[in-house]
């Protein structure tokens, strides 16, 4: 779900507040930034203009760091995010087969979110859980020995 | 702990540096040059390059030496087989994912990773690879950015961020996709980007250039228009380096009949504009003063500064002095005046200026900077543009005869030569406030305190009786230490000189590059300063106002400085702009 106006006004002012308690620890710009990530989902370039200017180090500087974790997004995320492990006992176990059916079902790319805002898909590395290869996770809810027929399905029970 | 030292050997040779000193400090020290690429003395030391490798005796593995300290007893050796050969294969990794179109690469013969590439008898590509990025960016008017050449060194990111001050450009990504630029891909066109091109003179390789002007000169040359051309004052301090001259040489006259045999039908001097810019500028300053105008005033000579006022300190832009900068005045003079004085209809006019400066590139193209539809400047070239047109050419630089400049917009005092430097403007302008003001003669026409390589510098200045207090920065990181220290309310200045480069115009980004380790030994600032203060001293006249020819513009043309007309030819005005143009608010 996009967020409102009041939501961006209320995170930002929020934001301000968690910048003002942390700037002067030791390494501040990471916390900063994974409590904004955290708040608003994603970096927008409004967002990281405010981290800059209040640590006084470049946008670039801050947009360098979101680009090289695989942890921040600067694209907002959907509302459900459908992580498909890419490990290397899923990938044996045929991951690569449900990530691409995740990937035409939802019409989008890894990393990417759908139109309307409700799904992203992530491709992540091992989730823990080996012995239920292929696995993947939508919000916390685990699927695992997954095949592409089951994805159907699965995707239709968050999309009512 | 002050004046601490240690005394370690390398390669053998005992030698005695300061504590906090570094392995390669102290080999240099020593007499023995460690290859460096990504190392950029006070600007870079990073160790991502891997060529400064050396063994140090008990330490684990091969170390960086720019980023190892010193240490007391330490054994050094930087040329064993091993270096010799690890360097080469980080050189080979390198050229990996390199663009290595040499042949046709502007950094031919110049680039720091060929050299090291010759010195290593790196002869084959044992490892050829993808390239991690093609994008090239070439949208602005100023400067030009080919990451297929780029090798991830960061010199431009240090220079842009800690010497400038500015941030335009970062890395992004992770591991071979990391690659530099601007944020989310975008140009430097929509950057906070002032186009000052440190950045270029910062590269060891081809993947930062100035947007080509040669083809529209040489077809501007071709056309049948009258084409005519002048120089900055810092071309004749700085293109001889180009002609294998050493740094600091003066090639005034040889400059001039270069510029004639390439085909100019008139060669001006854009140190006449520099008198024509004291002419007015110091009576803006006196109307400021006598009027209650804003202070402190600013200079506007410098477009990097301009823009980077723009951009970061748009609560400034009311200080500015609105005046043209030097080679924009003479440009509208070139298109007015003389075409008034020769018959040639502005339309036909075509001007190239030559400046040590990729930001002019911008300026020429600016609204701002026109009349009656034409522009007043039509083509920028670098100094290595310009250095590059005369080889192509066959003109045998240094067996050339020396020549005058033309008359009418030709003719110089010694203020105007050094408008180069920085502090030169500050200068050159009190010697024309001085005597205007006081309409007594100045006895001695230098004023030392403003002079020198200082990133800040501060003079009392007394005006027979009248003190005003005066300061100049160079670089805009110490522009914007100057001003938040004015905006602190913690220094009241009557009058300011900015420019955007550090050390001025002699140092700008269109001036000759030198690579990394000549930079180490040859202070650029005041080597190439020193030639435009000798050429200043040498000078008959050292007076804006008294140069000969201005007099003559001002009876004939102008009339006053700040006059009705002057305002309209010779004065502008300039507004805020957004740091990221693709997301202004």
């Amino acid at each position: 779900m996009a967020l409102t106006k009041e939501q961006i006004a209320s995170k930002t002012e929020e934001l301000k507040a968690f910048i003002a308690a942390h700037k002067d620890i030791d390494g501040p710009l990471m916390p900063i930034m994974q409590h904004a990530q955290e708040s608003f989902s994603y970096l927008s370039m409004e967002t990281m203009t405010l981290i800059a200017d209040s640590l006084g180090i470049p946008v670039a500087d801050v947009y360098g760091i979101a680009t090289f974790y695989a942890q921040f997004s600067l694209k907002p995320k959907g509302d459900y995010v459908v992580s498909v492990c890419q490990g290397t006992a899923c990938y044996v176990k045929g991951a690569a087969a449900v990530l691409e059916e995740v990937k035409s079902r939802l019409g989008i790319e890894a990393g990417e979110t759908t139109p309307d805002g409700k799904f992203s898909i992530q491709d992540t590395r091992c989730l823990g859980c080996c012995g239920l290869a292929p696995v993947m996770v939508v919000n916390g809810d685990v699927y695992g020995r997954l095949v592409p027929a089951d994805i159907k399905g699965i995707l239709e029970k968050y999309d009512a | 702990m002050e004046n601490k030292t240690v005394t370690l050997t390398v390669d053998g040779v005992t030698v005695t540096v300061p504590a906090d000193a570094t392995v390669l400090d102290a080999a240099r020290e020593a007499g023995v040059n460690i290859p460096t690429l990504c190392y950029l003395k006070d600007v870079n030391a990073i160790g991502s390059c891997r060529l400064c490798l050396v063994e140090i005796q008990g330490a684990r593995g091969l170390q960086a030496a720019c980023v190892s300290p010193v240490a007391e007893g330490q054994v050094v050796t930087t040329n064993s087989p091993k270096l010799r050969e690890t360097r080469r294969m980080n050189l080979e990794l390198i050229l990996s994912n390199h663009n290595r179109e040499c042949t046709s690469c502007v950094r031919s013969g110049n680039c720091e990773l060929q050299a090291l590439c010759r010195e290593y008898g790196v002869d084959d590509y044992p490892y050829d690879g993808k390239l991690s990025s093609e994008k090239y960016d070439d949208v602005s008017p100023s400067i030009v950015r080919d990451n297929s050449k780029c090798i991830n060194c960061r010199r431009c990111v240090a220079t842009c961020n800690k010497v400038q001050g500015i941030g335009a450009i970062g890395v992004s990504g992770r591991g071979f996709r990391s690659e530099i630029g601007c944020i989310y891909g975008e140009s430097l066109a929509d950057s906070p980007c002032v186009y000052c091109g440190q950045c270029i003179l910062a590269c060891p390789v081809g993947a930062l250039k100035e947007k080509d002007s040669i083809s529209d000169v040489y077809a501007a040359l071709a056309s049948g228009k009258h084409v005519v051309v002048q120089p900055a004052p810092a071309v004749r301090a700085t293109i001889g380096e180009e002609f294998g001259y050493p740094v600091g040489t003066s090639v005034t006259g040889k400059l001039a009949t270069a510029l004639r045999r390439l085909g100019f039908a008139k060669v001006f001097d854009t140190d006449f504009g520099a008198d024509l810019t004291i002419m007015e500028e110091g009576a803006e300053l006196i109307h400021r003063l006598q009027n209650g105008g804003k202070l402190p005033m600013i200079t506007s000579c410098s477009p990097g500064w301009v823009n980077y006022c723009e951009k970061f300190y748009p609560e400034f832009l009311p200080n500015l002095s609105t005046c043209k900068s030097p080679h924009e005045m003479e440009g509208a003079m070139i298109k007015t005046y003389y075409a008034e004085k020769a018959g040639i209809d502005p339309k036909d006019i075509y001007v190239v200026s030559v400046m040590p400066c990729t930001a002019k590139k911008f300026e020429a193209k600016r609204g701002e900077l026109s009349h009656d539809g034409l522009q007043d400047v039509d083509a920028v070239l670098t100094v290595r543009e310009l250095a590059k047109m005369i080889r192509s050419a066959g003109i045998d630089f240094r067996r050339l005869p020396d020549s005058d400049f033309d008359s009418l917009l030709g003719e110089s005092s010694g203020a105007g030569v050094i408008f180069g430097a920085t502090g030169g403007v500050m200068e050159a302008a009190l010697r024309t406030v001085y005597e205007k003001l006081t309409g007594k003669t100045l006895d001695d026409v230098n004023f030392t305190a403003v002079r020198g390589t200082a990133g800040v510098k501060e003079a009392e200045i007394d005006l027979d009786g009248k003190k005003i207090t005066v300061a100049v920065a160079n670089g805009t990181k110490n522009a914007s230490n100057l001003l938040e220290a004015v905006k602190r309310g913690e220094r009241d200045y009557t009058f300011i000189e900015v420019m955007g480069c550090p050390g001025g115009c002699v140092c700008g980004g269109g001036t000759p590059i030198v690579n990394a380790t000549d930079r180490v030994y040859i202070d650029l600032k005041a080597e190439r300063a020193k030639a435009l203060y000798a050429e200043d001293a040498g000078k008959p006249n050292r007076k804006s106002h008294e140069n000969s020819e201005i007099k003559a513009i001002y009876a004939d043309f102008l009339g006053s400085p700040n006059s009705h007309k002057a305002h309209e030819l010779l004065h502008t005005s300039y507004s805020p702009r957004a740091k990221y143009s693709k997301h202004e608010a």
